[in-house]
C-alpha cells in the first residue's frame, strides 16, 4: 500500500483499535517488569495506543511531507518498520516526563515489550494480510472509509 | 437484421474480447464476485492468456527463469496480492534472502521481482481454477456495435473450419475490451530502411524474434547498435552483456538514446526523478503511488489540459536502476566496447560491404555514422489505437472519442466515454486506455485495478452482488485451497 495523508491516518487508526487491541489484551498479562492487577495494565496499555493515535496524526503529517522528496511519492516497507524508533522514543520521554497525566507510570521494559510488538504486528497485518477482507484499501492509498 | 442474414446469434450478457491479462483478470474479478461462467464469454485469438505476454517477454529477453519488473504483489492471478509473489517463492526456493530483499527494496536493494516463470504457473492455476476455458470462445473480434434494443453485437471470426459460417455475432449487455497493443511501432527511420532494402533481418524490432541477432554474434565478433533508453534496451544489453561474458565474444555495443539524461531531473525539488548514463531510473513504468497512493488519488480529479500535463511530468522512457545492470555497463564503458551516445538519427543506409550505417545527428551538432551488423529497435511496441479495427468501428461508429493523450476515453470506472447502450454498458482496459483518470492502465496491477472497478460497476448495475469483506476473506481461503470460486 501506498499511502495518502488520509489513508494513513486512517490506517493506523484502524490497525491501533483493531490489531492494537488484541495485541495489547493478549501481551499485557506477560510483559516482563509490569506490577499490579491485570485491570490496570490493560487500561494503561490502552491508554498507550491512544496516545499512539493521537501523537501519531502529527507524525503521519511529517511523514507526508518527508514523502514529498520522493519521486514516486512512496513509502518504502521499511520506513514503515523503522519508525518505530521515533514514534517509541517520544513517547516514552513524554511518558516518563509526566507530561501525559492521564498514563500510569510505566516500567520501560513493559512499555516497549508491549509497543515493540503492537507495532510490528500492525506493520505485519499492513504488508499483507490487510489485503484480505479489504480488496479496495491498496488502491485507495490506505483509507479505510 | 443479423438473424436474417442466417448468421448464428449467441446470447451472453458479458462477453470480453481479447483473452490477455487484462481479460484474464477481469474474469478473475467477477468469477470471485459471483458470477457463473455460463454467464460470461472470452473471445480471443490466443489459447491462454499469458500467451502473447509471454511471446513478448520472451523476444525482448526475458524467458521463464529471468525476472520481470513488476513488484512482488502485481499477482494477476490473485486479487488480493496475498501472498505476494515473493513470500511464495521464498518459500519453495526456501530462500529467506528474497525476503530480505523485499524488506530493503528499493532502499538497499533493488525491487525484488518475481520470474516470469512463476507468473505463468500461477496463471495456469487460477485459470483452472476460475474454469477460464469454459468461456473461452477462439476467433477473431471484428466489431462492437450498439443495438438498438440496448447492449451490443459483438461480431467475430471463429478460426477457419471451426464453425459453419464465417461469421458469428454475440449479442450481450456488457462487453469489455482489453485487446492489448494496436500494433508495433517502427522508428520512422527503421521503416524506411526496411522496406527500401526489404531487409527484416538486419534492423529488428526488440519485441519481435531476433536470436539470429545473437546466434550471429556468436559466429564472429560484431557491432550492435541499440536504440531506445526502456526496460527493453536494458534488457538486451543484459543479453548482450551476459553473451559476451559467458562465450567470451567480442561484441561492441552503441546505444543511441534521444534522450540522454545526465542526472537527476525535474522541475522543482518535489519532482525529481534519479537519473544518468543516459537512462532515467525508476522501478515501474510510472512512479508507485500511481497504482494506490497519491499520484493515483491527483490523477483522478484531473481533466483535460491538467491532465496531459500530469502525464507529461511524470512520463517518459524509463528503465529501473538495477545493480547487475550498473556493473555490466560499468565493465563496458571502461573495457572499451559499450559506447552510450546521445542522437537523434537522420537515416539508415546499407554499407558496399552490406553492414548498416545509421547517420546520428547529436545535439551539440556532432554528427556520428557508426557501422554496424545490426540494429536493435527498443522503442515503443505503441502505435496508434485507431490501428486497431475494433477501435477504429468504435471511433467511427460507436461513440467512442479520445483522452488528453490522444486514447481511448474511458470513465473513472473504465466504461468507455460515449458509447453506453440502453441498459448495457462498454469497458475498456489496457494500454489503449491510457491518458485516464488513472495512468497505471498498462501492468498488471492496472488491469486488476481496472478490473475492481469494472466489477464494482457491474454491481451498481445489479449484474452481480458487491464484494464486502466477508465474502472477500472466504474467497481467499478457496484461492489458498485451490478450491472452485
Ligand atoms: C515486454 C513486456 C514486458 C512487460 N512486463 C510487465 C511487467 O513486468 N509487469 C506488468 O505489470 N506489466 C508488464 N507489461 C505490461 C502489461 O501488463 C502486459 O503487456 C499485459 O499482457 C497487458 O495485458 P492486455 O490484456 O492489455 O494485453 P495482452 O495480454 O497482449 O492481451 C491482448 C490479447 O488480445 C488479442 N487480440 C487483439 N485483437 C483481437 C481481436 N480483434 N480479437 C481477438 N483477440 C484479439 C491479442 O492477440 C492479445 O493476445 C509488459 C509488457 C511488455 C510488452
Amino acid at each position: 500500500m501506498v499511502p495518502t495523508l488520509i489513508g494513513r491516518i486512517q490506517t493506523r487508526l484502524f490497525l491501533l483499535a483493531t490489531v492494537g487491541v488484541v495485541i495489547t489484551l493478549l501481551v499485557m498479562p506477560v510483559v516482563p517488569g509490569a506490577a499490579g492487577p491485570l485491570g490496570d495494565l490493560y487500561v494503561t496499555g490502552l491508554l498507550v495506543l491512544v496516545a499512539v493515535g493521537v501523537l501519531g496524526v502529527g507524525w503521519e503529517l511529517l511523514y507526508h511531507f518527508l514523502m514529498q522528496f520522493r519521486w514516486e511519492k512512496d513509502w518504502p516497507t521499511l520506513f514503515g518498520l523503522l519508525t518505530l524508533v521515533p514514534e517509541g522514543l517520544l513517547l516514552y520521554f513524554l511518558l516518563r516526563s509526566g507530561a501525559v497525566g492521564f498514563i500510569d507510570p510505566i516500567p520501560p521494559a513493559a512499555f516497549w515489550t508491549h509497543f515493540t510488538v503492537v507495532w510490528v504486528s500492525m506493520w505485519l497485518v499492513a504488508n499483507g494480510p490487510m489485503r484480505v477482507p479489504f480488496i479496495r484499501w491498496r488502491f485507495r492509498g490506505g483509507r479505510v472509509l | 437484421m443479423v438473424a436474417s442474414a442466417g448468421i448464428p446469434m449467441y446470447d451472453i450478457p458479458f462477453l470480453t474480447a481479447g483473452g490477455g491479462i487484462g481479460s484474464f483478470v477481469t474474469l478473475d474479478y467477477l468469477r470471485i464476485y459471483g458470477v457463473p461462467t455460463s454467464q460470461m464469454r472470452v473471445v480471443s485469438n490466443i489459447d491462454h492468456p499469458w500467451q502473447t505476454y509471454e511471446f513478448l517477454t520472451r523476444c525482448s529477453q526475458i524467458p521463464r527463469s529471468e525476472r520481470i519488473r513488476s513488484d512482488s504483489s502485481s499477482r494477476p492471478d490473485n486479487l488480493w496480492g496475498f501472498p505476494s509473489y515473493a513470500l511464495e517463492e521464498a518459500w519453495k526456493d526456501k530462500n529467506p534472502a528474497y525476503l530480505w530483499q523485499l524488506l530493503t527494496e528499493p532502499l538497499l536493494n533493488d525491487y525484488w521481482t518475481p520470474r516470469a516463470g512463476t507468473v505463468f504457473e500461477n496463471l495456469e492455476r487460477e485459470a483452472k481454477r476460475i474454469g477460464y476455458w469454459d468461456m473461452l470462445v477462439k476467433g477473431q473480434v471484428r466489431m462492437v456495435r450498439r443495438r438498438s434494443g440496448g447492449g451490443y453485437f459483438t461480431v467475430v471470426t471463429p478460426p477457419e473450419g471451426a464453425a459453419p459460417t464465417k461469421r458469428i455475432v454475440f449479442r450481450s449487455r456488457f462487453v469489455h475490451i482489453a485487446v492489448g497493443y494496436p500494433g508495433l511501432k517502427f522508428l520512422p527511420d527503421l521503416q524506411e530502411f526496411r522496406t527500401k532494402y526489404s531487409d527484416y533481418q538486419h534492423v529488428v524490432n526488440a519485441y519481435e524474434p531476433h536470436e539470429q541477432v545473437y546466434e550471429f554474434l556468436k559466429t564472429r565478433p560484431g557491432t550492435v547498435v541499440i536504440r531506445g533508453g526502456g526496460i527493453v534496451a536494458s534488457r538486451v544489453l543484459q543479453r548482450l552483456f551476459d553473451d559476451r561474458e559467458r562465450l567470451g565474444l567480442k561484441t561492441q555495443i552503441i546505444h543511441i538514446f534521444r534522450t540522454f539524461v545526465t542526472g537527476s531531473h525535474g522541475p522543482h525539488i518535489w519532482a525529481r526523478r534519479k537519473g544518468g548514463d543516459g537512462w532515467a531510473y525508476q522501478g515501474f513504468n510510472y512512479p508507485k503511488s500511481v497504482w494506490g497512493g497519491q499520484l493515483k488519488a491527483e490523477m483522478r480529479k484531473l481533466e483535460g489540459a491538467d491532465r496531459a500535463k500530469k502525464y507529461k511530468e511524470m512520463g517518459g522512457t524509463n528503465t529501473p536502476y538495477r545493480r547487475r545492470w550498473q556493473e555490466q555497463m560499468r565493465a563496458g564503458r571502461s573495457g572499451g566496447y559499450y559506447h552510450a551516445v546521445q542522437g537523434t538519427v537522420d537515416r539508415v543506409e546499407r554499407a558496399p560491404d552490406g553492414r548498416l550505417v545509421s547517420y546520428v545527428r547529436s545535439s551539440d551538432g556532432i554528427v556520428r555514422e557508426p557501422v554496424a551488423d545490426y540494429i536493435i529497435d527498443c522503442t515503443g511496441l505503441e502505435a496508434d489505437i485507431a490501428e486497431h479495427r475494433v477501435f477504429a468501428d468504435l471511433l467511427t461508429y460507436g461513440g467512442a472519442g479520445r483522452n488528453p493523450v490522444g486514447r481511448l476515453d474511458v470513465e473513472r470506472h473504465f466504461e468507455v466515454k460515449g458509447t453506453a447502450s440502453g441498459d448495457g454498458a462498454l469497458y475498456a482496459s489496457g494500454s489503449a486506455t491510457l491518458g485516464g483518470y488513472f495512468p497505471g492502465v498498462d501492468t498488471f496491477l492496472g488491469l486488476q485495478i481496472a478490473a475492481q472497478e469494472i466489477a464494482d460497476d457491474l454491481a451498481r448495475r445489479g449484474f452481480v452482488r458487491k464484494m464486502g469483506p466477508l465474502r472477500s476473506t472466504s474467497q481467499w481461503f478457496k484461492w489458498v485451497f485451490n478450491s472452485p470460486v
